[in-house]
């Protein structure tokens, strides 16, 4: 199954919407958590609407917009998304609201708000969409499972242009929640400085990745995306093997891959896993790594994905991903490979079209 | 299921007074509960009662699924775990809540370490050694039925043999006072399709289906249940939570899920409604099949009269419940029906009844965001 990347468009901690310049305005913090840098919302947004939406849906709605925008697709034949944590904002709002008015009077904007499909339907609702409509909300696997699930429907011949982001939000109650489960560094360090620190903890990130894949390939297309898989620790710790039966899969070596994109989070234990297969089977493969730009959330392998159709359609590798200076030249083929919390692990195959 | 089947020819509903948490709607809005609490439900599931009753009830559902399925030699075969829910561990999250609003350095983690929609799939499938491939879906009230179609494509496509996909949510205080501040909770016992419904009934409980390829189902040595003939996802694209008046994307799902099994509207044997009770739903729900079929409607019911609207599981649930119908020729009642809606020439079903020729049971599950999903379970080789 296969499909092509017809345009990306990102949200995040870097400057990646619109029409600038790629990884070329990069943003440094001194921090262990990363704010997207948030469009002016009423280019995308009615604003009488803007004023409803919590963070984590404007950013969604603006992103998809954006990518319809680039691609040239008014109406898109489905709508996914994938996002860990859904509308954590209007949750957390609602949550606060039951406590603090003990049940009574309680105003329902908020809960409305919060199921974990928002984003998605209200992409649909402003587009008048009808079409198929899906969110998963599978932890570190929520954006692979949106795009299996589009990568699907090309396959099955139900759609020609698809719709799929990766969403997730970082507010003020799941940052505390998750540096208190030991996720974060405990000091500010400078992300551009991520992986020159050996210790424990990562830097939180949040934002929204969209894409519209086609079945078509076109003058517009930036990628193909090749092939995607998904595994969970428990059926196997053996990271190398599952990438060499993916690469198998697809009539792929080692030797084919230009680029390896990893998920590098500058948390020594979670690196543990690349440092060896950069050690072992891609020891002469060039790698980069993304999440010192965007900071580590459930769905930043979107962002990684947004990277990989950059690099490929730009035929240019920034130099602010390379962890050691180095002439890397345009890769052919890119594979993602990122893991979450060392439980959910997934490839994603992006080849020049 | 067993259970469910006495019930249902019994015309036992499953609502009584809130048991599980302390609310100040207790007494006041009925909710169908699953009737054990959460130390009961962790010794049955074999789980600390520490789990969220989601994961309890996701699990010992899921389980039962399994070993009727009774596939041979399970773990040779390409095996996956697609579950649906809402709110996750939310009935743990609120309880952390109440102590972390007070003070952010307080409120026990582990109540909080399965907030994620992601947490209940992933413990069952672990239990269950279903990691093969496991995700999770959440599209509001229709969550579940997505799932089941989500995981029949899994199978069509290739990539696995055995999927065991539905859904779980249990009741929580978040669900409850968020529908009750939409005001569409009835104080009564709900009564879908009647002209003086007054709004739903919350429930909550777990419903899966086992779905087998082709391959699979020729080694099993066990007479299939259904057919998962034709499904599809529409959007109302109309309002976040309002149906549109003449129920647009219902229409299209129900009409999608037609198109998909190759069959006309006269084809069906039973509608299975959302029915949900809301003079929303009810409206544009009905007068989508007013439009979508003709003289004679079918018979048709809404299975939320006996469990509540069981959110993210009520998909997966009315899956099983649509199975058991195609299998054992059922028709289930339409509980505390009086008074023909005005605007509908049809009226549901009051009387359970069996030995009926069912070929093809429609499922419908509709929810917040606009998302319609429609079912079709098929009699298997009709």
């Amino acid at each position: 199954m296969k499909a092509y990347i017809r345009a990306a468009a990102s949200i995040s901690a870097q400057n990646t919407l619109g029409g600038t310049g790629f990884l070329t305005d990069v943003v440094e913090y001194q921090t262990t958590r990363m704010p997207a840098i948030e469009p002016d919302y009423k280019n995308y947004v009615d604003p009488k609407l803007i004023r409803r939406m919590s963070h984590v849906i404007k950013m969604g709605v603006a992103a998809a917009k954006e990518c319809l925008q680039q691609a040239g697709v008014t109406m898109p034949d489905a709508i996914i998304t994938g996002t860990a944590f859904g509308i954590m904002e209007d949750t957390v709002t609602f949550l606060t609201r039951i406590v603090e008015l003990q049940e009574e009077m309680l105003p329902p904007t908020s809960f409305i708000q919060s199921t974990h499909n928002t984003v998605a339907a209200q992409i649909a609702l402003m587009l008048q969409c009808h079409n198929y409509n899906n969110t998963f909300v599978h932890k570190g696997i929520s954006f692979e499972s949106a795009l299996l699930d589009a990568l699907m429907l090309i396959n099955e011949g139900e759609g020609e242009n698809i719709l799929v982001g990766g969403i997730d939000e970082m507010i003020d109650a799941s940052f505390k929640v998750l540096t208190r489960l030991g996720l974060y560094k405990r000091h500010p360090i400078s992300n551009l400085s991520l992986f020159k620190e050996q210790s424990k903890g990562t830097i939180g990130g949040e934002g929204a990745s969209f894409f519209v894949l086609s079945k078509q390939p076109d003058e517009r297309a930036m990628a193909e995306l090749s092939g995607i898989k998904m595994f969970f620790d428990e059926a196997t710790g053996d990271v190398s093997g599952q990438i060499m039966t993916f690469l198998e899969d697809h009539a792929l070596t080692v030797e084919d891959i230009g680029l390896l994109i990893t998920g590098k989070n500058g948390d020594i234990k979670n690196d543990a896993p690349y440092e060896r297969l950069k050690a072992g089977v891609f020891n002469l493969t060039p790698s980069v790594n993304y999440k010192h730009l965007s900071g580590e959330y459930s769905t930043s392998s979107a962002f990684a994905l947004w990277v990989a159709a950059n690099i490929i359609s730009q035929k240019t590798v920034p130099p602010v991903l390379q962890e050691q200076a180095a002439i890397i030249n345009a890769p052919g083929k890119i594979l993602i490979y990122n893991h979450y919390q060392n439980k959910y692990h997934s490839l994603m195959l992006v080849s020049a079209c | 299921m067993a259970e469910h089947l006495a019930a249902f020819k019994n015309e036992q509903a499953g609502m009584s007074d809130i048991s599980l948490f302390e609310s100040v709607h207790v007494g006041e809005l009925p909710v169908a509960e699953v009737k054990q609490n959460n130390q009961e439900l962790a010794a049955r599931a074999g789980l600390g009662v520490d789990a969220s009753r989601t994961t309890l009830l996701s699990l010992i559902a899921a389980r039962e699924a399994l070993d009727d399925a009774a596939i041979p030699h399970l773990s040779n075969l390409r095996t996956g775990f697609v579950s649906a829910n809402t709110v996750g561990g939310m009935d743990k999250s609120e309880g952390f809540f109440v102590e972390f609003l007070a003070d952010n350095n307080k409120g026990k983690l582990k109540n909080i370490f399965d907030h994620e929609c992601g947490s209940m799939t992933e413990t069952v499938a672990i239990q269950l050694g279903l990691t093969g491939y496991m995700t999770t879906l959440s599209t509001a009230c229709s969550s579940s039925a997505n799932a089941v179609f989500f995981a029949a494509r899994l199978i069509k496509n290739g990539l696995l043999d055995v999927v065991v996909a539905g859904g779980t949510d249990a009741l929580t205080k978040f669900t409850l006072n968020g529908f009750n501040t939409l005001m569409i909770l009835d104080k009564n016992y709900c009564k879908p399709f009647d002209q003086n419904r007054e709004g739903l009934n919350l429930g909550e409980g777990a419903g899966y289906v086992v779905l087998v390829s082709d391959r699979v189902a020729d080694m099993v040595n066990k007479e299939l249940y259904a057919e998962l003939s034709g499904y599809c996802n529409a959007n109302d694209a109309y309002h976040q939570t309002a149906s549109s008046p003449d129920g647009t994307g219902s229409y299209m799902a129900m009409q999608g899920a037609l198109k998909k099994a190759g069959l006309q509207p006269g084809d069906i044997s039973y509608i299975n409604l959302h029915g949900t009770g809301t003079a929303n739903n009810d409206s544009a729900e009905g007068t989508a099949i007013k439009r979508l079929f003709g003289e004679p409607y079918p018979p048709l019911s809404s299975t939320k009269s006996f469990t509540g609207h069981t959110l993210g599981a009520s998909g997966g649930i009315e899956a099983v419940f649509s199975a058991l119908a195609v299998k054992y020729g059922l028709i289930y009642p339409n509980l505390r029906f009086q008074t023909q809606m005005e605007e509908l020439p049809f009226a549901p079903e009051t009387k359970f009844m069996d030995d009926q020729d069912i070929q093809h049971v429609m499922s419908n599950s509709f929810g917040f965001g606009g998302n319609c999903t429609s079912l079709i379970f098929s009699k298997v080789n009709s």
